[in-house]
């Protein structure tokens, strides 16, 4: 098994490639919405799904199940 | 759609890749000098490197009905073997006669070294005193927004025409200022470690479309030419004309790269044309 800094040499820009399209995901939405006159304004439950997805990233974790928990995060379990 | 791919390491690509490029209506490349993935140890070697890129390659790419143009320079690794660099560069005046041969490029930093900022400045003053177009490489990753800062400072104490210069790689951190200059910017898409499509579109939505070019550079690592098409088609997904598509990915290329004669393909644009209807029947 590879030690944990050999996976994050493996995975940290792919990592940083990911933020980065969220980051220019939201903002694309965040344009748009400027550009309907409803900047600030303009919500939808996917938006919150998503900031706590956000937050679950930056959790500390004492197991590594974060994938898991995101998963359920958007699952209808009802 | 006809597609001029502005920055292409075709040394390093494969001939499928000419193919499939002219299929997706790919009409010009062209190719920079660049690192070759090691450093080398002669200015004979940067030589004969010249003469692939201006004398063999243009053969290959004409095999599939593409034009192939390229640039000489020594490239920001590579100068930091300055006595070597100074070597080269006394023989690039050479290759400004080739009838492909564009200008310098690409030149700048990877590190933002003294060495590297030496073999910067020496390469601007050939090009200046040749009357060559210029093509700026900015740094990678970490790195970018000190040598994009950098490129920036040393310019402005130099004599340059910003309208004949390309400064390429930048992203949504760096494309301000050069843009703000007078300075042509380009997009470089790649997988992971650049510009994807998406955010390139992003930036044309946010910055216009005047004296911008998008690339996909591909090289001998991690790329993909057809990453340039893949943004065609996110920039037509949200809602842009075909016409628009061609101002951006034809003639932005065509403009910036026809200010050198030997670039030879001009702007295009659509047309329709009013025909006399046929009635088929009965005959």
């Amino acid at each position: 098994m590879q030690t944990a800094l050999q996976v994050l040499d493996r995975e940290y820009l792919e990592a940083r490639c990911s933020l980065l399209e969220l980051a220019a995901a939201l903002d694309r939405v965040d344009r748009a919405a400027d550009h309907e006159g409803s900047a600030g304004e303009f919500n939808d439950s996917r938006l919150e799904l998503l900031k706590q997805a956000m937050a679950l990233l930056s959790e500390e974790s004492h197991l590594p199940n974060r994938s898991e928990r995101m998963l359920l995060l958007f699952s209808d379990l009802d | 759609m006809q597609i001029i791919q502005p920055h292409y390491h075709a040394i390093a690509r494969t001939a499928q890749d000419y193919e499939r490029m002219a299929m997706s209506g790919v009409v010009a490349v062209a190719e920079p000098a660049f690192w070759a993935g090691f450093d080398r140890l002669y200015p004979e070697t940067f030589i004969d490197y010249f003469r692939q890129i201006s004398e063999f390659e243009p053969t290959r790419a004409a095999d599939y009905g593409i034009k192939h143009y390229c640039w000489v320079a020594v490239n920001p690794k590579e100068a930091e073997n300055p006595e070597l660099s100074h070597e080269v560069i006394k023989k690039m005046p050479e290759f400004f006669d080739k009838p492909t041969v564009l200008g310098v490029g690409e030149i700048g930093f990877h590190k933002t070294t003294k060495n590297e900022e030496e073999i910067f400045e020496a390469q601007v003053e050939q090009a200046i005193k040749y009357d060559q177009l210029i093509l700026i490489h900015t740094p990678h990753l970490q790195d970018k927004v000190r040598g994009t800062k950098r490129t920036l400072e040393v310019l402005s104490h130099m004599n340059v025409n910003p309208e004949r210069v390309w400064i390429d790689h930048v992203e949504e951190h760096t494309i301000r200022e050069p843009l703000e200059a007078g300075y042509w910017v380009g997009f470089t898409l790649y997988p992971v470690t650049k510009c994807s499509p998406k955010r390139a579109v992003d930036m044309l939505e946010i910055y216009g479309h005047e004296r911008i070019l998008v690339n996909s550079s591909a090289d001998w690592g991690p790329s993909d030419p057809f990453t340039l098409q893949q943004c065609v088609v996110q920039f037509r997904a949200r809602g842009y004309s075909t016409q628009d598509a061609i101002e951006i990915f034809h003639n932005n290329p065509a403009r910036f790269l026809g200010q050198n004669p030997k670039f030879d393909i001009k702007p295009i644009r659509l047309e329709t044309i009013d025909e006399p209807s046929h009635n088929l029947v009965g005959n």
